[in-house]
């Protein structure tokens, strides 16, 4: 194994990518339970997308996410507890309940939100580019977006606005190679998305997304070039998803082998995980799994005790 | 007769329609099985026929109006009526106005079918009803059924017609099921309304899921002497304020519903037609009941304050009734 990044590193991306697939495993359990009211989209095989980008960013950076939002926002910093509280429709929740799992947002760690409309994240990260820009502080946004949202006509608008402003903005996208039900090679005559950049006079990159170092590496290198006012990159990730679309997709569209095939060669924690154990660094395994473990049976607890919203909330926020 | 649910009434329409045009085509994302699964089975029915589109709403209404414009007829189908958000200009500015600025060329047989309104949880962007954004335009109609048979008969009058509609499914009737009758000539004219249940002393207009609340209320009503005339207009563009107008003047109260956002609804424009048109057949102010102006929480404690309910029909429709009459 290549000692490319220090050990502390990897085994933070190690951990932090459990504690995203740990979340989703226990958000889709709670909601066979029935604590969790809305449907759930799964980030399960995409985590080393999430992390490796967030690892690459500060505190103060933005970054807009898609309806399959729960990676970004704990990458992000955003707290286990209160995310559980969001999907279990509490009031201790990020949203005081009324977003759930497709709009999921923490201002105080620059999480702007999921989304429920495909390809609705592009122009808002944009626009919190522009803002780092106008105002000099030196921070970048990054937008996550799947390959299904690069069919809508935003991702153009955008695109070439942001490279013509020089705006401090990642465009990430998460190439899982399905939309919804459809592989997205039905419905996209490009084979590459990364290669789009080139019309923009943008750099654009291409990633395996289940390989956490290249998706750091790559963004340490893409917000080094948004923080020198040099403008935006385009990075693709290519990634999978592990499960069907959304929780009850019983997914008649591939076979359960295919699946099967992507969680033993694809895993992008087993991978890491393998590399770290024959470099001897996971000496903390068990360690670092029970306290996962830990702060998930804490955050279903945590959402579980607390209150759901007083009815006056339903007209709250509407203005401001 | 027999009973058919609004989902397979709604497939029934579109696969005669595709058997009676050749020219027919369908578009849209993840179009095969469609949807809330409206198209299961045609596909091989008609080959070449359901054309699976990229996620590109603008590009999707867009090129069904082109060819609606030049062949079809078109169904463009748009999974939540919330995303016709992102193609307002194709529907507004191109669909709707196309015959008009021609001086009367264009011909347009486009149907955009979406469903719409409130189902489990899903929050803000996922549970609107929108038909008023649509009735305000003209050039548009607007279908919202409320029975298998309505739903049937409207899509396909919609589809042997040359005007660009907007038809809306509401998600929690799909699994309804109701008589529709056999044959492949079963049409419902838009602008017609549908009086689903006889009354004397208030009429209730309601559309889309409310109706079902409004004929549930009745039943709850009657046994306290209380009788309601529920009259469904099956579209909210045009309006049969025909027969609006004929049921006030049998029982000299009205209420309407709507799931929408209640402020500038087309309970709104109901209620003050009623009153400019009726105000001497009243005996009492017109009562509106919709949503309350609020986006649509996740919660379920706060989502069921969102949306108006079955309680609401029956407080109101009590307040608006003299003791006496009881
Ligand atoms: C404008 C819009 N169109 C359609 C949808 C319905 N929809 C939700 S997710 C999705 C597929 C998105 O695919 P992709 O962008 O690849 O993201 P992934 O689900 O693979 O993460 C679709 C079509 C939507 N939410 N918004
Ligand atoms: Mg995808």
């Amino acid at each position: 194994m290549s000692n490319d990044l220090p050990k502390e590193t990897l085994v933070g991306f190690w951990r932090d990518m459990h504690r995203i697939r740990a979340f989703e495993r226990s958000a889709a359990y709670q909601s066979t339970l029935g604590k969790i009211y809305g449907a759930l989209h799964s980030y399960e095989g995409q985590e080393a997308c999430a992390v490796g980008v967030c690892a690459a960013l500060q505190a103060g950076d933005y970054v807009a996410s898609t309806h399959r939002g729960h990676g970004h926002s704990l990458a992000k910093g955003a707290r286990m507890d209160r995310m559980m509280a969001e999907l279990f429709g509490r009031e201790d929740g990020y949203c005081r309940g009324k977003g759930g799992s497709l709009h999921i947002a923490d201002f105080g760690c620059g999480m702007l939100g999921a989304n429920g409309i495909v390809g609705a994240g592009y122009a808002i990260a944009a626009g919190a580019a522009l803002t780092a820009k106008q105002s000099g502080s030196g921070r970048v946004a990054v937008c996550f977006f799947g390959d299904g949202a690069v069919t809508r006509g935003t991702f153009h608008e955008v695109m070439n606005m942001a490279s013509l402003w020089k705006l401090p903005l990642l465009m990430v996208c998460e190439n899982n190679g399905y939309a919804q039900y459809v592989s997205t090679t039905e419905t996209m005559v490009f084979r590459s998305v990364a290669d789009l950049a080139a019309n923009y006079a943008v750099p654009g990159v291409h990633v395996d997304g289940n390989d956490i170092r290249g998706v750091f590496q790559a963004t340490v290198a893409a917000v080094a070039r948004a923080r020198a006012g040099e403008g935006p990159t385009l990075l693709e990730l290519r990634t999978e998803r592990f499960n069907g679309h959304s929780s009850g997709d019983p997914q008649f569209y591939r076979s359960k082998a295919e699946v099967q095939e992507l969680r033993r060669s694809r895993d992008p924690i087993l991978r890491l995980e393998g590399e770290l154990a024959g470099a001897g660094l996971l000496d903390d395994r068990d360690a670092i799994l029970a306290a996962v473990e830990a702060e998930v049976t804490a955050a279903v607890a945590f959402a579980d005790a607390a209150p759901y919203p007083a009815a006056e909330a339903v007209t709250q926020d509407v203005y401001a | 007769m027999r009973e058919i649910t609004v989902r397979d009434a709604i497939r029934e329409a579109v696969m005669e329609e595709m058997q009676r045009s050749p020219g027919m085509i369908v578009m849209g994302e993840d179009i095969m099985p469609g949807a809330f699964g409206v198209h299961a089975g045609l596909g091989e029915m008609f080959p070449g026929r359901f054309l699976e589109t990229p996620i590109s709403e603008a590009a999707i209404v867009g090129t069904a109006l082109g060819a609606a414009m030049t062949g079809g007829p078109v169904i463009a189908e748009i999974m939540y009526s919330d995303f016709l958000a992102v193609c307002m200009d194709e529907i507004v500015n191109q669909a709707a106005k196309i015959r008009y600025m021609t001086g009367g060329q264009a011909r347009v047989p486009l149907v955009i079918r979406s469903p719409i309104g409130m189902t489990r949880g899903v929050a803000a962007q996922h549970s609107q009803s929108l038909e008023a954004w649509f009735a305000h335009i003209p050039g548009l109609r607007v279908a919202m059924p409320s029975t298998p048979a309505d739903a049937k008969g409207l899509l396909k009058t919609a589809l042997r017609g040359e005007d660009p509609v907007l038809f809306f499914e509401q998600k929690l009737l799909y699994g309804e099921k109701g008589p529709v009758p056999d044959g492949a000539d079963h049409l419902v004219q838009l602008g017609t309304a549908h009086v689903a249940r006889e009354g004397e002393d208030v009429t209730v207009v309601a559309t889309g899921l409310m109706v079902s609340k409004a004929l549930e209320a009745a039943v709850e009503l009657q046994r306290s002497g209380i009788s309601i005339e529920v009259v469904d207009p099956r579209t909210v563009s045009p309006i049969d304020f025909d027969t609006i107008y004929g049921s006030v003047d049998k029982t000299a109260r009205l209420l309407v519903i709507t799931e929408a956002t209640l402020a500038c609804s087309v309970a709104s424009e109901i209620a003050a037609s009623v009153a400019e048109h009726r105000f001497n057949s009243l005996d009492g102010p017109v009562r509106r009941l919709g949503s309350p102006f609020v986006p649509k929480p996740s919660t379920p404690t706060l989502e069921k304050l969102a949306y108006p309910g079955t309680d609401d029909i029956l407080r109101i429709v009590r307040e608006m009734v003299p003791r006496r009459t009881r």
